[in-house]
């Protein structure tokens, strides 16, 4: 081990790690419910991301089914555009569901 | 010679051979008892040495991913062993009278008495190595659990339904990282070239039937006969050493005699880390 140690340039290590891509873990549970983002990981690529989201998010029957998006690929909304973007919905009362009864029997709505 | 004894005579050899065969249909009943239970032994202890070895990488994996993809497969092998060791010990104690559970026949036996093939008993070495090993032994698993699946031993079939899904995720895991190390740069290459040099002289002890032809032969349909994995094993394992673009090694010696108790060096190493709790504080639990 020592030798393999003398073999890896200095920051070796620090640098591959920072080489492999950050990958966002979605979840669906069970049939008939949405994907669910669950968390992150990092892998060499996206068949691996796979692997080891399976390994990580799914050790306790949790899914059924698994998606992996690269980060980057996500566009975000900016903290900085938090009142323009979403204080506007705030008084409009009349946009939530409210004003009527969920008929009996009807779940995940 | 008396009527008395003409009458007697086929009466007494008619006893005697209806015992004879008594005695005879119990001792092969006990000989299979035993073959069944040694050939389990063999099979739980491979699982059970090869889990303890992978959960040496806990905390030590390149990455956090890893370490826990690899405990995973730790805790499958270690799942199946317990299945295995705890009916060898039950066979076992049909035979003797008194049966070993699973802890017993983990913690209390001695190197000599375990009955893993060496490949399992190797040090980790680098990732590559561990590789390299998973993918020998992952394979070899997946082969053994699908022939198995139609032993007519109802425990061993089970145990094949549930583990050959799990052997079949080892398998692939190790196939995405010898094609990753393989085909990735001339160092991974080189290293993963190496990893499978050094591994390779133990895979002829997996399908060497010497030391378990006898088992083998009083088990028809119970055991999966190791040769017969053979051919599907190769084509898996060369298909994926042709496309990680790294070569089959040629192997100048091979080892033996794992089956029959024989064993390396590493697993004198092993035991202790493996068995010292448990003989220090006998009947320990969580």
């Amino acid at each position: 081990m020592t030798t393999d140690n003398n073999q890896t340039p200095p920051g070796g290590s620090a640098r591959s790690r920072k080489g492999w891509p950050l990958w966002e873990v979605f979840i669906r549970a069970r049939r008939g419910l949405s994907h669910q983002h669950v968390g992150s990981l990092h892998a060499p690529d996206a068949e691996m991301a796979l692997r080891n989201a399976r390994d990580v998010y799914t050790r306790r029957g949790e899914g059924v089914s698994i998606w992996i998006v690269p980060s980057s690929a996500i566009t975000a909304s900016s903290p900085d555009e938090k009142d323009p973007f979403f204080d506007p919905a705030m008084d409009k009362a009349y946009r939530h569901p409210t004003f009527y009864d969920v008929p009996e029997g009807v779940s995940h709505l | 010679m008396t009527a008395a004894s003409l009458s007697r005579q086929p009466l007494d050899s008619a006893d005697i051979d209806q015992a004879d065969i008594d005695q005879a249909d119990i001792d092969q009943a006990d000989i299979d008892q035993i073959a069944l239970a040694s050939y389990v032994l063999g099979l739980g202890d491979d699982t059970l040495i090869l889990a303890q070895r992978l959960g040496e990488w806990i905390t030590r994996a390149p990455q956090i991913e890893e370490d826990i993809a690899l405990g995973n497969i730790a805790l499958d092998l270690l799942g199946q062993a317990r299945t295995l060791l705890s009916y060898a010990g039950e066979l076992e104690g049909k035979v003797t009278g008194t049966s070993r559970g699973e802890d017993d026949l983990a913690f209390l036996r001695d190197e000599r008495e375990f009955r893993n093939v060496h490949l399992v008993e190797i040090e980790n070495g680098d990732f590559a190595v561990t590789m390299a090993r998973q993918l020998i032994f992952s394979a070899y698993q997946y082969e053994l659990y699908t022939a198995m699946l139609t032993s007519t031993d109802p425990t061993l079939s089970a145990l094949a339904a549930k583990a050959v899904k799990e052997v079949a995720y080892h398998r692939d895991h190790a196939t995405q990282w010898v094609l990753r190390l393989g085909d990735g740069t001339p160092e991974s290459h080189d290293r993963m070239q190496a990893a499978l040099d050094q591994v390779w002289p133990y895979v002829e002890e997996i399908f060497d039937t010497a030391d378990t032809a006898d088992i083998l032969t009083a088990l028809p349909g119970v055991a999966a006969d190791p040769a017969a994995l053979r051919p599907a094993w190769s084509r898996y394992v060369e298909a994926v050493i042709t496309t990680a673009t790294l070569s089959l090694p040629a192997p100048t010696w091979r080892s033996r005699g794992g089956r029959a108790g024989y064993h390396s060096e590493n697993l004198g190493h092993l035991l202790p880390d493996m068995q010292n709790l448990h003989r220090s504080h006998p009947g320990a639990s969580w």
